[in-house]
């Protein structure tokens, strides 16, 4: 059995990931989970410049899932090659770097900063945070600055490049195909649904931001339904996302057209989720007699 | 609950993330202080208060609950030369048993709540040679009023040779009347913070505090599930909410 997964140069040795800004930079977690067992590990979200993230309360549990605003707080360019890439290089876990701006040159920056990076394996290009006042969620929803920031990016790095996509647009395959256009080596989906909770006491909003973003289970059927339109017009790989707490989840992902998962909220709720993902989807396989990813991927029947 | 990994861990203050079996659309686990862990048992006190908290009361003897721990930054042993207080607001004192039992000298705890159904466990803090003075904003049991009712006349009595240190659980606005007092006294005061999480471990920066720090901005978030629970109050940069003195 080989479930492994390339995405241009980066060889993932199985097809789950965890998803940016629910497994922090990788020591949070390190002492509960073996990190190295990942096929990947994709960091929390890092820009050139160090932010603050946005005042609290930054999340809300609602029915089967969260509402967050944490509004992307990271040490920098800088602080995050210094503090975190030594420990993530003693790790043979391949590191996926998340990074995000709030303009087209912000983008460009850190990727061009990243390139030489030793110990990064790929980019991961946030236009979809529903958190950041700014540009990001712009480039999300706007497929000419999409395009924009894709390609900017593109020319200034040669590491694997893999735009995530915001679920909030009305066709996601304008978006993927985009992607692919313009010179992404595999796209993620689905970053999480914009949303609001309000205490109806006080009548404020839950979250200091007011809005938010909605993860967890309550989003599966969303990210499900987005990541097998998207797939089903790219040829490059789909890494689905949105929702995923179990190896049955991440298997509906593969069948939809995903070549690989990540797994975000779940990791809060129980920190070895990835794991028994990665253990469930091999005896899935050894059970229904499969023995690659492409055997399963995109294989739903009508 | 028997926890023969996590009990003999358990530092004073330190804290469990724990899920809730039972609790279908809930997703998150829940942070609670270890109040004893003795002989590979964790023991919690909580209160009915929210949907997590009442599906906790239906839990049977053999029910498996799942936790991590123990998490954060534990409470220090006083320093020497001073005198140890504690300061408890509704069920505070549930971190603060630990704290009680780990130091070597027996010192004084004050208790505060809205009523004395509030008031807890005040025989096992005496049992161990602690003086409890408890107030309720309703006076029905102890001095009625808030818990710095009963501090501040203790406080204006005391020898100057004796030197408080406190050790303080409870809302925000009584943990920043402790960290006043202490500020006055030229005193120091640990407080632990009690915050909503999501992962508990540091991840996904949910239960930020303010914190002073040699930056442009004179403060930093600092995660209560790491850095903390327990902070030296005169490291909290405090937000508006006022003390309630």
């Amino acid at each position: 059995m080989d479930l492994s997964v390339q995405i241009g140069s980066l060889r993932m040795k199985n097809p789950v990931t965890v998803a940016s800004g629910t497994f922090g930079y990788g020591p949070e977690y390190a002492e509960l989970v073996d990190i190295n067992r990942l096929g990947a590990i994709v960091v929390k979200g890092i820009a050139l410049e160090s932010t603050p993230g946005n005042p609290t309360d930054r999340t809300f549990e609602t029915s089967s899932g969260m509402i967050n605003a944490i509004g992307l707080p990271n040490p920098g360019f800088k602080g995050f090659v210094d503090q975190y890439m030594p420990f993530l290089r003693r790790h043979e876990v391949p590191v996926i770097v998340n990074i995000w701006g709030r303009t087209v040159e912000e983008y460009e920056g850190i990727a061009q900063a990243f390139d030489t990076v030793d110990g990064v394996h790929a980019l991961e290009l946030n236009v979809s945070c529903p958190n950041i006042k700014e540009g990001s969620a712009m480039f999300g929803t706007c497929e000419s600055s999409f395009r924009r920031v894709v390609e900017g990016v593109r020319k200034q790095t040669t590491l694997p490049l893999i735009p995530k996509l915001a679920p909030n647009v009305t066709d996601i395959r304008l978006f993927a195909r985009a992607a692919e256009e313009c010179g992404a080596d595999a796209i993620s989906l689905i970053n999480s649904i914009p949303a609001m909770a309000i205490d109806i006491e006080t009548r404020r909003p839950r979250i200091a931001n007011v809005t938010g973003g909605l993860t967890g289970p309550a989003i599966k059927p969303v990210a499900l339904k987005l990541v097998r339109d998207a797939a089903s017009v790219v040829s490059i790989p789909v890494i689905g996302m949105g929702g995923i707490s179990s190896a049955a989840d991440a298997l509906e992902f593969i069948i939809a057209g995903a070549s690989a998962v990540a797994i975000g909220t779940a990791n809060f709720v129980n920190p070895g989720t990835a794991l028994s993902v990665i253990d469930g989807i091999s005896s899935y396989f050894k059970t229904h007699e499969l023995t690659t990813i492409p055997e399963l991927r995109g294989t739903l029947q009508s | 609950m028997a926890s023969p990994n996590i009990a003999p861990e358990v530092r004073p203050g330190q804290f469990v993330h724990l899920k809730i079996p039972s609790l279908h659309d809930a997703l998150l686990r829940r942070p609670f202080s270890v109040f004893k862990a003795d002989d590979g048992r964790v023991t919690l006190l909580y209160k009915d208060i929210g949907k997590g908290t009442h599906s906790m009361t239906c839990l049977a003897p053999g029910d498996v609950v799942s936790l991590i721990g123990p998490l954060g930054t534990p409470f220090p042993i006083h320093e020497e030369g001073s005198y140890p207080v504690l300061v408890a607001g509704g069920y505070g004192m549930a971190a603060l048993y630990l704290v009680a039992r780990a130091q070597d000298l027996r010192g004084t705890a004050f208790f505060g709540g809205a009523t004395e159904q509030d008031i807890l466990c005040v025989e096992e803090f005496e049992e161990i040679g602690w003086e409890v003075i408890v107030t309720t904003v309703d006076g029905s049991l102890g001095t009625r009023g808030l818990v710095t009712d009963a501090l501040d006349p203790w406080l204006a009595v005391q020898e100057k040779s004796r030197r408080p240190e406190f050790f303080s659980c409870g809302p925000n606005p009584m943990l920043r009347a402790v960290a006043e007092r202490a500020r006055v006294n030229g005193s120091t005061a640990w407080i632990s913070m009690d915050r909503s999480m999501a992962c508990g471990v540091g991840a996904c920066l949910t239960c930020v505090q303010k914190v002073s720090a040699n930056n442009g901005a004179g403060w930093a978030w600092a995660r209560v599930c790491t850095e903390g629970p327990v902070f030296e109050a005169k490291e909290i940069v405090w937000d508006d909410e006022g003390a309630e003195c």
